[in-house]
């Protein structure tokens, strides 16, 4: 990759040669999305040729409010946010070309939908305890198992996978990651339903799915390290993106807060206004990190904003429950649903604050962030460990 | 609203070394405990060096003025470092508020430009004649008076870095409203209480008639005394983040250090959590109190809002990370001989200077539109 000397205003006119071509009142949006994909504007800091231009990541907003102001459409990130997020990074790092050129392109336009394999029953926090295995056979690998939690697996094309490949090493070391296709035989999903009433996640039985090698990523074995990328983007997608001030579920509450002044008290009124400062700071922090990492990797800290977002999600859209009083009693609907998107500030004051409940437990639990903090930022020794140099098969459960 | 820059830059980087190694090299707690107690609380030669020598006594006054033409962003900075060690230097009071109050003021009118140079130059140090609990956005006080010949007469309490103020910038109502003064500490009676924070000590100030300067009149006085406490109060945010990291870089390296039950605590995971905390509070802290110094020194529209999330939030950073270095150091933390004790005491007492976080929400409020 050569030193990009792209700039916001090159951008701009890239964008505005995208429009001129492709008029977003006259092009279908998949049709826009592939041109946009193609010249480079999906998301510039990615290679040219995989729609990027090898430019600094934080120009990406020059783009996107440029597109915006011209009311094209985008790739709707709330459909495909594993996609987005998990999956493209993991490829991109990890994939050879072919993989990188099949996947990417249809990821983001929208097109094709990703799924997130990884917990099992016995494998959440502890990962790399995960069952699944994955056993060689010719040009393929025949995979059986079981997995859980896995969010929007029923409108997913592929899906990330992470199996046990040698159960008789250390858990960290048989492990193996692969691309999964979601049509083939033997993947079987069902949905489970959650504490809002709709099922966003579900359970996926996997009977002698066969994967081909070349949809593996990473060597035979290393698949931690490939897990520990997609994690590790997985903590600054959920939670690490850029928001306006008052964004999010802070926006939500400071509404009502405005709107209904018969509902307001004293102690309601410090409890938000804590909660306005808090996420301003840490808005700013998110700013601020992204500075800081203008081009390279996430690291450890963005562990921090995911941590962060989940409690004063949590704290904010419990605050506007209680601030609702009488309407905080009320539900808008229990009815199970499998829905196509996930919007954690969608939906009414009930919904936000039980969904909110999952940002503490998705994509690695509060209590495993502080461990990460504590061990990998702050360099605190680890708690005494009896796991580590035990095969796989021989360890407690 | 552009997108403020929340980093440091190479120069500010190149200040933080140069002042981190001299504070290094000559403000060690040891020698630290025994001035807090000594006739000498407030360390003179170091001030003089910090002020006149490396010339951060007017980061932001322009050149022309005597200062170094570089922005509060530096003084922020300084302030970071300053807090990291608990200095026992008049700086708020005297680069900050003080100089703040000046800045404000009109700096073509040439009493306030003589004592800019004055202060700025490190000659002498100033103090800002009001107690240090007052908040931006308060009324213009008026216990101080000022008669038609311009004598003021009235005590303040509580001034920060009274104690060593050479002249004093005094806000005082007189016959043509609010005004703001000048008055050499000699012709004042300074007295100090004894104060809870004891690397930087409060002073009342008594004025009898004292013969003053006039900086500013009515037109000029109150946006030049809101300027020193707004610049103040975001300031302090900066010098609460570098208390915050003192404590929380202590007290991890003492948990990595002491064994317990035959391992270090630091791999007990209840303190490994209430440590985590410490720090994902200490990044939003950086942050906060970055854009309140970014704002500030580019007289953004936003200031206002930048130093009440800032001052608000960052106040209770530096309690929490000096409260949890004082429990989680054990018996030693609760000794006198332990530094520890002079960070909780900076940082309680900073928790009510320039308004306290309850008060910056208060504000906040208002300007955000989130009305009680
Ligand atoms: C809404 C939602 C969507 C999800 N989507 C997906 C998905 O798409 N794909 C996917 O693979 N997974 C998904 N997950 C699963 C999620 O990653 C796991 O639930 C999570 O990692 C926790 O694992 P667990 O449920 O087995 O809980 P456990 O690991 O059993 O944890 C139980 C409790 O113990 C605590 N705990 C565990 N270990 C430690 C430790 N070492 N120290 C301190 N405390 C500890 C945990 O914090 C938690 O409080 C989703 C979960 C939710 C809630």
């Amino acid at each position: 990759m050569s030193e990009s000397t792209i700039d916001a205003a090159e951008l701009r006119d890239r964008v505005a040669a995208l429009l001129a071509e492709h008029d977003p009142a006259t092009t279908e949006r998949p049709e826009f999305l592939r041109a946009r994909f193609d010249a480079g504007l999906a998301w510039v800091h990615y290679p040219v040729g995989l729609g990027g231009l090898n430019a600094p990541r934080e120009l990406q907003s020059v783009v996107e409010a440029e597109l915006a102001a011209a009311g094209a459409p985008d790739n709707d990130p709330r459909r495909i946010g594993i996609g987005l997020g998990m999956a493209a990074p993991t490829v991109l790092r990890f994939g050879s070309d072919e993989l990188k050129q099949r996947f990417l392109r249809p990821l983001w336009t929208g097109e094709e939908v990703w799924c997130q394999l990884f917990s099992e029953p016995g494998a959440g926090s502890d990962l790399a305890a995960l069952a699944t295995r994955a056993v060689r056979d010719g040009d393929d690998w025949v995979v059986n198992g079981q997995k859980v939690w896995t969010s929007s697996a029923h409108t997913a094309r592929w899906a990330i996978l992470v199996t046990r490949t040698d159960p008789d090493v250390p858990k960290h070391a048989g492990m193996t990651y692969f691309v999964c296709d979601m049509t083939q035989p033997g993947v079987d999903v069902r949905p489970l339903r959650q504490i809002t009433g709709e099922a966003e996640f579900n359970e996926v039985f996997l009977n002698d799915v066969r994967i081909p090698d070349a949809h593996r990523l990473g060597a035979v074995g290393e698949g931690w390290r490939v897990a520990q990328t997609t994690l590790m983007n997985e903590r600054v997608a959920i939670g690490g993106n850029a928001m306006p001030r008052e964004g999010g579920m802070l926006g939500k509450v400071a509404a009502t807060w405005r709107e209904r002044p018969e509902l307001r008290t004293a102690e309601l009124h410090d409890r938000l206004l804590t909660l306005w400062a808090e996420s301003e700071a840490f808005r700013l922090a998110g700013t601020r990190l992204r500075q800081q990492l203008a081009v390279g990797s996430p690291g450890p800290e963005g562990s921090g904003m995911k941590l962060a977002f989940a409690r004063l999600s949590q704290a904010l859209s419990g605050l506007e429950v209680e601030l609702l009083g009488d309407d905080g009693l009320r539900y808008d609907d229990w009815t199970m649903r499998r829905p196509e998107l996930v919007d954690f500030t969608g939906r009414e004051a009930g919904y936000r604050y039980l969904r909110a409940k999952g940002n503490s437990i998705e994509g690695g639990t509060s209590e495993i962030l502080r461990n990460i903090i504590a061990e990998r930022v702050l360099g605190l020794p680890s708690e005494p460990r009896t796991d580590k140099d035990v095969a796989w098969k021989d360890l407690p459960r | 609203m552009s997108t403020p820059d929340l980093l440091y830059s190479d120069v500010e980087t190149d200040l933080r070394a140069s002042v981190r190694d001299l504070l290094t090299d000559r403000c060690e707690p040891t020698a630290l405990l025994a001035r807090v107690e000594s006739a000498e609380p407030y360390d003179t030669k170091l001030w003089r060096t910090l002020a006149a020598e490396l010339g951060l006594a007017g980061l932001p006054v322009p050149e022309e003025l005597g200062g170094q033409g570089a922005s509060v962003r530096e003084t922020a900075l300084v302030l970071e470092e300053l807090g990291r060690s608990v200095a026992p230097v008049p700086f708020l009071g005297s680069a900050v508020l003080a100089t703040a109050a000046l800045l404000g003021a009109d700096t073509g009118h040439e009493p306030v430009a003589a004592l800019l140079r004055r202060l700025a130059s490190g000659e002498a140090s100033g103090a800002l004649a009001v107690p240090l609990s007052t908040a931006p956005g308060s009324a213009f006080p008026s216990a101080v008076a000022a008669d038609g010949g311009g004598r003021l007469s009235g005590t303040v309490r509580s001034v920060a870095d009274g104690g060593a103020a050479e002249v004093f910038v005094v806000p005082a109502t007189g016959p043509d409203g609010p005004g703001l003064y000048a008055v050499e500490a000699s012709a004042a009676t300074v007295a100090e209480p004894v104060s809870l924070d004891l690397t930087r000590r409060i002073a009342d100030v008594t004025f009898a008639g004292a013969q003053a300067t006039l900086l500013a009149g009515a037109n000029g006085a109150p946006a030049a005394l809101e300027h020193a406490l707004l610049t103040g109060a975001g300031l302090l945010a900066s010098e609460q983040l570098g208390v915050a990291q003192w404590c929380l870089e202590t007290t991890v390296a003492h948990v990595r250090d002491r064994y317990q039950f035959g391992r270090p605590v630091g791999s007990f995971q209840a303190l490994k959590h209430r440590i985590a905390d410490v720090w994902l509070e200490l990044v939003a802290a950086r942050a906060a109190a970055r854009y309140a110094a970014d704002a500030l020194a580019t007289g953004s529209d936003d200031a206002g809002v930048a130093v009440a999330v800032a001052q608000s939030y960052c106040a209770t950073v530096a309690v929490h990370a000096a409260e949890e270095c004082v429990q989680l150091h054990g018996g030693i933390g609760m000794t006198w001989e332990h530094p520890a004790h002079l960070y909780l005491k900076r940082a309680k007492a900073s928790q009510l200077a320039l308004g306290t976080p309850g008060k910056h929400r208060a504000t906040l409020a208002t300007l955000v539109d989130l009305p009680g």
